[in-house]
């Protein structure tokens, strides 16, 4: 990997965990968790790999990006603005009366989202319905989603997983953010889909195991997605809270708001970081 | 007397599909592994590489149609009434109606004329679901020409769309000339007395009814109302204050349909005696369709009944 974009990407999304942990805490509500741990991949995304124009969200042969675990809108926003969407500023206010920037993901409103999420399992139909366009009329694009780890409990993640593989999909990658944790438990506590990607192996997806805050790993694995004549699954293995220390691994964080001493400690965390990279 | 044709409105829904695919190849349909039933498998027969089948999934069928519908192409996905509208309902709500895309939902073997198949395939609560839905157009039509019609009109539309398509054959009310708009009533039987709103197989039983009322000195004016959501109030407030009373039929449950629809916006703009015909708050069973419909009260005489009682009720 490029040693100046894998340090430049550190740097941006180190910025949008700054977004992140902004956002949430204005709103008073949103969960961090689960947008920390998938921040990173979303970083690589729209920074290194996708083809889009933030100056013209719309453009009609743009990559296509589904955040199947629609709440974790606030990485998500905080990638989208960081990427010249959408003013920063807007960030803090988010989940705010008159925002754009709804609790969950709402294409009609917001520059840069391509589908409306939220309802767990549904994204990945939608990315699946994308991407089965492009191949029907001849477009090139891809199509990129995230699924949670607790998210692939639905039964509707799998109708899609069948239907991916069957209709051979090529065009769509699908990553897993396998950060072990829901709101109840972790995974193995409360209904466990391990191992996930013998189960995506299963539906005849191609699949690879990563850690999904390594960009070396992500950039490879996107590589690797290329070469392969089906559907994808990466599974990405993510930390819940990932670099915020107190919200590391907690499962209470993963629908919580800092309060301000809190998100003043988590700032101060994130900015040392961004110091020292700097 | 000229022998009435019976075509299954799904048929008409079936029939426009390869039409319209003979004049335009930017839209996709899909199934989910009813094709047979539905008629899609009449577009599949003639344009196979645009015909997508999901299986027996519908909640996946609608979240890709949504996807679809996304990249700026039109689709249209079919399945039952109570596996589209009833199983998919949220799939439904979130992935195509929030995000207002245009995806047309056709919703086949509809209501309690299913017949043999019994009460877990006879879907009589689908418009009410649909109408819930901010921005959900629901179009129930009459007969295999208004069928045809409704579907190339709901191919220009923008907005997702519910269409209600039935299994049984029912006559042919109208002819080519007949004129389709979304969104609005027609008027197909003049009257001052009372009026009967229909929609669906009951249009056919509206018409009847105004015969039978006519032999008893009653005049009622017929209106069809294909479309249920948006509710064409304008033909409906007109009736209420030339007629004084009306009576809703639907092959739906009372709650929620085309009689809950027309009661909620008359009591608010013009109180007015409002009857409803149609499935009571209880399931279907097994039978012959067209037993069923006389058994559940779904025809002319049932409506002429109830116009009694609305004309009773007038003030």
């Amino acid at each position: 990997m490029d040693i100046a974009l894998k340090k430049s990407l550190e740097l941006t999304a180190q910025k949008a965990r700054i977004g992140i942990i902004k956002s949430i805490h204005s709103a008073k509500a949103g969960h961090p968790g689960g947008s920390l741990s998938c921040v990173d991949i979303l970083t690589y995304l729209y920074f290194a790999k996708m083809n889009i124009d933030p100056k013209n969200p719309q453009k009609a042969d743009r990559d296509r990006f589904v955040l199947s675990k629609g709440h974790a809108a606030p990485a998500l926003y905080a990638v989208l603005a960081e990427r010249g969407f959408f003013d920063p500023e807007l960030l803090t206010t988010l989940r705010q009366i008159g925002s754009i920037l709804q609790g969950h993901p709402d294409m009609k409103n917001i520059p840069g989202v391509d589908m409306s999420t939220g309802s767990l399992g549904q994204g990945i139909s939608a990315a699946v319905g994308m991407a089965l366009s492009a191949k029907h009329f001849g477009d090139d694009f891809k199509v990129y989603t995230v699924l949670g780890d607790g998210e692939i409990e639905e039964g509707q993640v799998w109708e899609a997983a069948m239907f991916a593989a069957n209709k051979n999909l090529s065009n769509l990658t699908a990553f897993v953010d396998y950060n072990n944790l829901q709101i109840d438990g972790t995974i193995e506590e409360v209904n466990s889909a391990m191992p996930i990607d013998k189960k995506f192996a299963a539906f005849n997806w191609h699949t690879i195991i990563i850690d999904g805050h390594d960009f070396e790993q992500i950039e490879a694995a996107l590589n690797e997605a290329e070469s392969i004549d089906k559907p994808v699954a990466i599974i990405a293995k993510t930390i819940k809270g990932k670099g915020v220390s107190y919200m590391e691994n907690a499962v209470n964080w993963h629908g919580a708001a800092p309060n301000d001493e809190l998100a003043a400690q988590a700032l101060d965390e994130i900015y040392a970081r961004l110091a020292e990279m700097e | 007397m000229a022998e009435v044709k019976n075509v299954a409105t799904r048929v008409g829904f079936g029939t426009a599909l390869v039409e319209l695919g003979k004049k335009r190849d930017d839209f996709i349909v899909m199934d989910a592994d009813l094709a047979a039933a539905t008629q899609t498998g009449m577009f599949k027969k003639a344009f196979p590489e645009r015909f997508y089948d999901c299986g027996i999934a519908e909640q996946n069928m609608v979240g890709i149609a949504a996807g679809i519908a996304a990249t700026g192409k039109k689709v249209i996905c079919s399945s039952f009434a109570m596996f589209a509208a009833g199983r998919a309902f949220e799939q439904i709500r979130n992935s195509v109606g929030y995000p207002h895309l245009n995806v047309i939902i056709a919703a086949t073997h509809a209501g309690i004329s299913v017949g043999e198949d019994g009460a877990t395939h006879q879907c009589n609560e689908d418009i009410a679901l649909m109408r819930t839905i901010p921005g959900m157009t629901i179009i129930n039509p009459a007969d295999e020409t208004e069928a045809k019609k409704a579907v190339y009109a709901a191919m220009e539309h923008d907005g997702p769309i519910y269409m209600r398509f039935g299994r049984l054959a029912v006559p042919v009310v109208f002819d080519d000339d007949y004129k389709f708009e979304i969104g609005k009533g027609v008027e197909l039987r003049e009257g001052n007395d009372v009026t009967i709103i229909a929609t669906g197989l009951m249009v056919k039983e509206a018409l009847e009814a105004h015969d039978l009322l006519k032999a008893e000195g009653i005049n009622a004016r017929v209106i069809n109302m294909a479309t249920i959501k948006p509710l064409d109030t304008e033909i409906v407030l007109k009736a209420a204050k030339e007629t004084g009373a009306i009576v809703t039929a639907e092959e739906h449950s009372v709650i929620g349909g085309l009689g809950s629809a027309v009661s909620e916006y008359l009591s608010e703009v013009y109180p007015t005696p409002v009857v409803k015909l149609g499935v009571n708050d209880e399931f279907g069973h097994s039978g012959p369709a067209v037993k069923l419909l006389d058994e559940f009260g779904l025809r002319a005489v049932n409506i002429a009944e109830k116009v009694k009682k609305a004309i009773s009720l007038k003030k």
